[in-house]
């Protein structure tokens, strides 16, 4: 749980910049030189040698995945995400279904915490979740000052110098995506390790996972597993009548999952 | 059903300062309609508040950003969104929509309020004057011709300012209604059911400031004033709550995948904000006694009384509707298999005392406005103008020598 550390100090200290930005409110109504924002920035970027040829892609073999949560861990400490903190870039979920059809979702600890459970479902299975990458994303759609963009190798970034921490973007994500970075104070979710990628290494989720289930590639290569899978399997995304064009795979994938 | 909340739901977004936000915009356009209701549509029943109402709406757009900007997790960005807009967000129109009110309002104050400030430059001493003489920014022509000039001015910003006060408000409805990822924000119909229940909001909260006002300057309330309130709260309340309910009755006749969740929320997650307060308290009761206020067979004082106690349960409605809009909404997990819990909190950032403190100070900043600008005026067949009445009870000369 979010500790509540908030005393009559910050309080008086919160209240005094208010007010300072409220009466200073009315001079922005004066025109503003217009700066430009980190999306149009990307639009009008002529695509660069790092773009070149690249459509990165995210692909999840539900039948694989053991639930060991691995990714979840490695993730948080890879990408500064407070460790103790509920909030994920990924998350493992846990479904149980029972001869009655009756499903059973938990996602302890974002999945670091399973634990046993006596019953005895029909079928079980997990799900890591991250951010879809969308390609029609609405959090980039109603960012009011353009803070997060998609860079020309399909990845959806938030830049952290430029979000004003309206947390609207989090409000407009299907997936429940994105947190309010409890430290900066500003949106933050999955980048399929942008840093790492960039590089030329994987996800740090899918280098720690045992057993294969994360995979990630480039699309416009047709060797790459991804664009293999992508063309031979039968994959869903999630929740596709959103409109949002997901980026991210699954294999398997059954029908009680949102 | 199973129950399952997203990891990263588990914390509510948006607090109590975001049920405050879209309160005290609706309050604001609310307010502004009423005035508008005089200066245009020439509702002369409504003298008495012409003014009231103006300044009303101005004190209460003072401070509509504070929420929203206390709510940032970047304060000092917030210009950001008016420098860097990005216009396919909602939310990017903000900054712009709130200056031009804000100017709209502030310049049709001026023109109202412009004779009195050259009077009161005129008739006073020392730094009062100075006080006035800044105030009247120089334009100290009040003869007929300027006069019926400003009067004119008047008009047309009242008239600009309807549309305004109906988009202002209708912005802050698509803000919500726009969020395809949530069951219970994403209708078409949020901007118009936001509107008309700020003008409900508004039209109540000006039956509450009227009486307190009259209370503390110990002078009767106009009745027909009083009454013409009551028949538009009781029309408005109305429009509002059909729609409201069409919405719902929409959804669960359609009875989609969410609705299940939507249903679940209204029932079990928040019966008593939106059964009891908003709907019961704030819709039900009012629309039954507002009629009986109107009732010429029972006596003055009951009818006040009646009208009075409507506005006052519309004014706890609606806020009640903003809390079940803003909260409601983010307790609906997006997994559709659960929902989320909202804490109370008492002094922490968006707890209920900072938040009463924010609801607060329009009152505080208008009740310093009167004395600057006293609003008072008599009732329709009245003088033009409460001749008591004197800002920083500044001894008035008869007007004639005043104007030398
Ligand atoms: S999954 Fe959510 S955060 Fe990620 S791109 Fe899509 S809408 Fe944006
Ligand atoms: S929280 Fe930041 S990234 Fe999200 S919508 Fe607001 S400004 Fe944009």
């Amino acid at each position: 749980m979010v500790k509540e550390t908030f005393t009559r100090r910050d309080f008086v200290i919160s209240a005094t910049k208010v007010l300072a930005v409220g009466i200073l409110a009315p001079a922005g109504a004066l025109p503003a030189a217009r700066r430009i924002s980190a999306l149009e920035t990307a639009q009008q970027t002529p695509v660069p040698q790092l773009w070149r040829g690249k459509e990165w892609s995210f692909l999840i073999d539900i039948e694989k995945c053991i639930g060991c949560a691995n990714c979840v861990g490695a993730c948080k400490k890879e990408n500064g995400v407070p460790l103790d903190q509920e909030v994920y870039r990924t998350w493992v979920e846990r479904y149980l279904v029972d001869s009655n059809e009756k499903v059973r979702v938990d996602s302890p600890g974002g999945g670091l915490n399973f634990r046993q459970l006596d019953i005895k479902p029909e079928k079980q299975f997990f799900v890591p979740k991250l951010c879809n990458q969308c390609h029609n994303a609405p959090c980039i759609q109603v960012c009011p000052v353009g803070a997060t963009y998609k860079t020309g190798d399909g990845v959806v970034l938030v830049d952290r110098k430029r979000c004003i921490g309206c947390r609207y973007c989090i409000q407009a994500c299907p997936y429940g995506a994105r947190f309010l970075h409890p430290i900066l104070k500003v949106a933050d979710k999955c980048t399929w390790c942008y840093h790492r990628i960039s590089k030329g290494m994987l996800p740090v989720c899918v280098q720690v996972c045992p057993t294969g289930a994360r995979k990630f590639g480039n699309l416009k290569d047709p060797d790459s597993e991804v664009a293999t899978l992508k063309k031979k399997a039968r994959t869903r995304v999630l929740k596709p009548d959103m409109g949002t064009k997901p980026n991210l795979y699954y294999l398997g994938l059954d029908e009680v999952v949102k | 059903m199973p129950f399952y909340v997203f990891p990263n739901e588990i914390e509510v977004n948006w607090g109590l300062f975001i049920v405050l936000y879209p309160y005290i915009t609706g309050l604001v356009a609310g307010a502004f309609i009423v005035s508008s209701l005089y200066h245009v549509f020439g509702k002369s029943e409504l003298k008495p508040l012409s003014r009231l109402s103006l300044i009303t709406a101005l004190a209460f757009l003072f401070v509509a950003p504070m929420p929203l900007l206390a709510h940032l997790g970047q304060l000092f960005r917030a210009f950001n969104i008016m420098f860097t807009p990005h216009l396919t967000s909602a939310m990017a129109g903000f900054g712009f929509i709130y200056s031009f009110y804000l100017i709209l309002c502030l310049l049709e104050t001026w023109f109202i309020y412009r004779e009195d400030i050259v009077h009161y430059a005129s008739t006073s001493k020392g730094f009062t004057k100075v006080f006035y003489n800044i105030l009247s920014l120089g334009a100290k022509d009040i003869s007929p011709t300027a006069l019926n000039t400003d009067h004119k001015v008047v008009s047309i910003l009242a008239a600009i300012g309807i549309p305004s006060a109906c988009f202002l408000h209708g912005y802050v409805g698509f803000i919500f209604g726009s969020i395809k990822a949530n069951p219970w924000w994403s209708t078409p119909l949020m901007p118009v059911i936001f509107l008309l229940s700020a003008i409900v909001s508004g039209i109540a909260l000006l039956i509450l400031i009227y009486r307190v006002s009259s209370w503390l300057r110990r002078q009767e309330m106009d009745l027909p004033c009083l009454m013409s309130l009551n028949r538009y709260l009781w029309v408005f309340l109305l429009l509002a709550s059909v729609l409201e309910l069409l919405e719902v009755l929409h959804m669960g006749y359609e009875s989609k995948e969410e609705w299940d969740m939507v249903r679940g929320l209204l029932t079990n997650e928040i019966p008593v904000t939106y059964l009891g307060v908003q709907m019961g308290f704030g819709v039900l009761i009012p629309l039954v006694l507002l009629p009986f206020g109107r009732w010429r067979r029972l006596s003055a004082g009951i009818r006040q009384l009646l009208t009075i106690i409507s506005g006052a349960l519309v004014l706890i409605g609606v806020l009640a509707m903003r809390f079940n809009v803003v909260i409601g909404g983010q307790l609906i997990s997006k997994s559709l298999a659960g929902y989320a819990q909202f804490h109370w909190r008492l002094f922490s950032n968006e707890g209920i005392i900072p938040s009463l403190f924010i609801l607060s100070l329009p009152l505080l900043i208008l009740s310093a406005m009167v004395r600057v600008l006293p609003p008072w005026m008599g009732g329709a067949e009245g003088p033009k103008k409460d001749s008591m009445v004197t800002p920083f009870n500044i001894k008035l000369q008869p007007k004639a020598s005043g104007n030398k």
